[in-house]
């Protein structure tokens, strides 16, 4: 039973360079703030980070998932709240997790959060489906 | 500093842009995503984050897209997209304002098939001061 307030399942994501590389080659995004660390740290980043966008296609394909297929999404959306930190030779988690917040007949509206190393990555977060 | 007569403004993609299969396929596989019969609901970035780079880069713009990083982001999808769509791409700059420096630039992206409206996307641009 899907009503306000039902918690959806936490599920986690790891994101390593080799990711990136394939995330910018599949996206056409190849700033090399996701993929060259002297670079990056020249910009005045701690390291490598990831694409804030891949970190949003990750969350995506948790909605996706749950409500059973990309085509039942209406709508997403997500604020960049922080970095996704991806030092070399590392797997880095996003854990993702969302809560109903509307159900209006099959549209359900759920709100997501994602974590990295404990730091919430995305915030604002909010998805809606056809279920 | 965005020229503010752009502000409002709207662009029009010079050309068609195809959506082939293998272009899902890659950003399925990123995902680890077995069902590519449909794009992924942030697959339209792909198009409309390239379309507002070449837009906001134009020197009459003004944009400095070396400091960008992306604020937010939102999709409405009307009709999922599937290999074959083809897309005239229209961009509008809906908002801009400077706070403590830095620069705040909402761009309105909509992707349209046949005259349809499939996707819109809302991208935050934000230039770091």
């Amino acid at each position: 039973m899907i009503e306000i307030g039902t918690k959806l399942n936490e599920k986690v994501f790891y994101v390593d360079r080799a990711m990136l590389k394939a995330y910018a080659d599949a996206s056409g995004d190849q700033n090399p703030i996701h993929q060259d660390e002297a670079f990056a740290k020249s910009v005045g980043l701690p390291n490598v980070i990831s694409h804030g966008m891949l970190t949003m296609a990750l969350v995506g394909n948790y909605v996706t998932q749950w409500a059973g297929g990309a085509a039942a999404v209406k709508e997403f959306s997500a604020r960049f709240m922080k970095p996704v930190i991806v030092p070399a030779d590392e797997k880095v988690d996003i854990t993702v997790s969302a809560v109903v917040s509307e159900v209006d007949g099959d549209q359900i509206t759920i709100e997501l959060s994602a974590t990295s190393v404990g730091v919430t990555v995305l915030g604002m977060s909010k998805a809606v489906v056809i279920k | 500093m965005l020229n503010p007569d752009s502000v409002g403004r709207t662009f029009e993609g010079a050309e068609l842009v195809t959506v082939t299969q293998s272009q899902i396929d890659a950003f399925c596989a990123v995902l680890s995503e077995s069902d590519t019969s449909v794009a992924p609901p942030t697959f339209a970035i792909r198009i409309t984050l390239e379309q507002s780079h070449k837009i906001l880069s134009d020197p009459e713009i003004g944009l400095d897209w070396t400091r960008v990083v992306h604020g937010d982001q939102r999709f409405e999808i009307k009709k999922p997209i599937v290999a074959g769509d083809m897309f005239k791409c229209t961009s509008t700059i809906e908002s801009y304002k400077v706070s403590d420096g830095n620069e705040f630039v909402v761009i309105r992206s909509d992707l349209n098939s046949d005259d349809q409206l499939a996707v819109s996307t809302w991208s935050t641009l934000v230039v770091r001061a």
